[in-house]
């Protein structure tokens, strides 16, 4: 097994603690160690071509995902005050089955993907799969506006793996224009989690109800 | 001068930030504007010519769609400044009637700087050749505007606004798979070869892999449609539209749900260019009958007349989806329309703004008497619902017609009928709330305002535009507008 494989399984594993995480404390550090993990991923991955794009790329992903992201939210939720706890629509051990769930059905899509070349790890597919899988299921499935943060970090986490797999295709210029707004992005969201706090006095976003439209 | 178009408003948006005098900013907005829209007007005079591998450029429909924003940016920067001016002299504390609760808006400086980049990253949609730096640009355009929807610190603007940046941030992360598996499908067996220039894919289409390119349409359809608005991923767009100020609605509606259509209508190129036209146009189809369904619907026991204007946006973009979807000289007809819808629904939102300031609600029910108390705000209003009705003589008549004869006559009449229905539904419902708030007695408190010529002036001029379209279509714009069509593989009338 080479390194790549093993910087994918650790992915897999991530994902199912994050599912059964239950403190938003390390739910934030789980993200934050993914992000350094994906940060290494194109580095490994990459063979012929610019070193140097790869290299720029990882470590401005590992920068960001890994050390940016985690201050902001920490500072989010010491504003906040509230529970520290993730508060789920749906409970951890059924989110758990859940998650086992997808990660066959994830393995089973992998293998039949017939991608038109080889790519650099069997597992990228299904790791790639399953993260997207998890960011989703956290957006849908958690009560918290924190939570949500983290479910798209861990989305976008996925579709960079699943990215890896066109290291050479995609232009270095426009990943970089990805990764900017994606960072942008988390730092609004940052702003808007910390101003619900104020307006509201808590994050859960089931109470953002007002504005639903009303049963006729 | 491409590159100036996009980077003239975000050196605007510095300078915004730091001028110290209100008046100055205020200047800079609409010189901007200006100069923007002059830029624009010289594209369209003499296109810029680019390489052939140049990221920016500009293809028959991103022209349109740079004129068209370019357009609307000035005429809202205009009522923009105005309507500025107006909420500064209470002290910048306003009050929700509906609600009772007091309110304060964002800084001035940040929300001028706001819209100058939602201009520039408009723009830069608009001239992207290459589909990753569409999505780089179309998420930019997510995130210059969240900040215009908080505009007015309230809980309801805050719930929008959240709503709106992880419904349509989760939305475009998908649209970015869908550009993965467009390098996928362009890509040889040994992996080189893989592209996101939207001419060289145009090009070598049909050494395009269909059933990759078919797994990139759904997920670029699904991305950029949560973006334009079509239901089932519309559920933003009612809350958005309505809580944010509205010369910032009015860019949202008029200028942003095209950018994200211009997305779906370049993917729909390369997919008709590889023969897969019956493919993404099906699913199109299915997309806009299913908006202009469930909007026609929604619009009919609407209590709150921005929410209206809203919903009649996602009907009318299921319309444009429907358009391009049925293919053949509909897609003319889509254009037109999407045209046409802009400038009408751009005006209705600015006319919105004048009732919200005189009014202080956004209730159908609490606002009667506009005829009284702003008789030119309420004849716009009226002319408005007959535009964005498709009545004769307005220029969206003639888009709506072009499509729907398109439809009958390529054997897809059973959907027509179906879209006729859903354009009916919603302008009962339309005009029964219209013409209360125009008719009827003012409440009892509120005087009769001067109305100034800034406030009603913008939008007066957009529905003045769109009824000349509608009366002669000058020739320049219909060569656009064919080019355009025949670019994605639709037909001329």
């Amino acid at each position: 097994m080479n390194a790549i494989e093993t910087l994918l399984i650790a992915l897999v594993l991530t994902n199912l603690v994050l599912l059964g995480a239950s403190r938003l404390h390390n739910a934030i550090r789980i993200v934050a160690l993914q992000g350094i993990g994906l940060g290494v991923l194109p580095i490994l991955a990459h063979h012929g071509g610019m070193l140097w794009a790869a290299v720029l790329l990882g470590a401005g992903s590992a920068l960001i995902k890994g050390l940016l992201f985690p201050a902001m939210l920490r500072r989010a939720l010491r504003e906040t005050h509230g529970h520290r706890e993730m508060e789920p629509f749906i409970g951890f051990n059924l989110s758990l089955l859940c998650g086992v769930g997808a990660l066959a059905l994830s393995f089973w899509l992998g293998a039949r993907l017939p991608l038109p070349w080889p790519p650099v790890a069997d597992l990228l597919v299904p790791a790639g799969l399953f993260t997207v899988w998890t960011g989703l299921f956290m957006i849908v499935a958690r009560r918290k506006a924190i939570t949500q943060v983290l479910g798209f970090i861990v989305l976008e986490n996925g579709i960079f793996t699943l990215g890896i797999v066109l290291v050479e295709a995609m232009p270095l210029l426009v990943e970089l224009g990805v990764l900017l707004d994606i960072f942008v992005a988390v730092f609004v969201m940052g702003i808007i989690v910390f101003n619900i706090n104020r307006e509201f006095d808590h994050i859960n976003t089931d109470q953002l109800a007002a504005l639903r439209e009303d049963a006729p | 001068m491409i590159r100036l178009l996009v980077l003239l408003p975000l050196a605007a948006a510095v300078a915004a930030m730091l001028l110290r005098a209100p008046g100055q900013r205020h200047a800079l907005l609409v010189a901007t504007a200006a100069l923007h829209a002059a830029l624009s007007v010289l594209a369209f005079i003499r296109p810029p010519a680019c390489a052939a591998d140049a990221w920016l450029g500009l293809d028959p429909a991103g022209l349109l769609f740079l004129g068209l924003t370019s357009f609307l940016f000035l005429a809202v920067a205009v009522y923009a400044v105005h309507s500025l001016r107006q909420t500064r002299g209470s002290q910048g504390r306003q009050v929700e009637v509906d609600t009772g609760t007091v309110f304060v808006n964002a800084p001035e400086a940040v929300f001028i700087a706001c819209l100058l980049v939602f201009l520039s990253t408009m723009t830069l949609v608009t001239v992207s050749r290459h589909l990753g730096v569409l999505w780089v640009a179309v998420e930019a355009t997510t995130l210059a505007t969240a900040p215009l929807i908080y505009f007015h610190r309230q809980p309801s603007s805050l719930e929008a606004t959240w709503k709106y940046l992880l419904v349509c941030s989760v939305g475009i992360a998908l649209a970015l798979l869908g550009n993965f598996l467009v390098v996928i499908a362009a890509a040889a067996a040994d992996g080189t070869g893989g592209t996101l220039l939207v001419p060289e894919l145009l090009a070598r289409s049909v050494g395009l892999q269909p059933a990759w390119l078919k797994a990139a349409f759904v997920f670029l359809l699904v991305g950029y449609g949560t973006k334009m608005g079509l239901v089932p991923m519309h559920t933003w767009l009612p809350d958005a539209h309505s809580e944010a100020p509205s010369p910032v609605s009015a860019l949202l509606s008029g200028a942003l749900l095209n950018c994200a259509f211009l997305g779906i209508w370049r993917a729909h190129a390369i997919c008709a260019a590889a023969g897969l036209a019956e493919f993404s146009g099906a699913l199109l189809t299915g997309f806009g009958l299913l908006s202009m369904g469930l909007a026609a619907a929604l619009i009919v026991n609407q209590s709150d007349f921005k929410r209206m204007l809203a919903y009649s946006s996602v009907e009318h973009m299921g319309l444009l989806a429907f358009g391009t979807g049925v293919g053949g000289v509909a897609m003319y007809g889509a254009l037109l329309h999407a045209l046409n819808h802009s400038l009408v629904k751009a005006a209705l939102f600015l006319v919105a703004g004048n009732l919200v300031a005189l009014y202080q609600t956004k209730s159908i029910a609490k606002v009667s008497g506009v005829g009284r108390l702003l008789p030119v705000s309420g004849a716009l209003w009226l002319a408005g619902l007959m535009a964005i009705s498709g009545m004769p003589p307005f220029g969206t008549f003639a888009g709506e017609f072009t499509m729907l004869r398109a439809a009958f006559a390529q054997g897809q009449g059973g959907w027509a009928l179906a879209a006729l229905v859903a354009l009916g539904v919603a302008f009962v419902g339309m005009s029964r709330a219209f013409l209360n708030m125009v008719y009827g007695d003012a409440p009892a408190g509120l005087a009769p305002a001067r109305e100034a010529r800034r406030a009603y002036g913008p939008s007066l001029m957009l529905l003045a535009l769109s009824l000349a379209l509608g009366l002669w279509l000058p020739n320049g714009l219909h060569r656009l507008l064919a080019q355009a069509s025949l670019w994605a593989g639709g037909g001329v009338p």
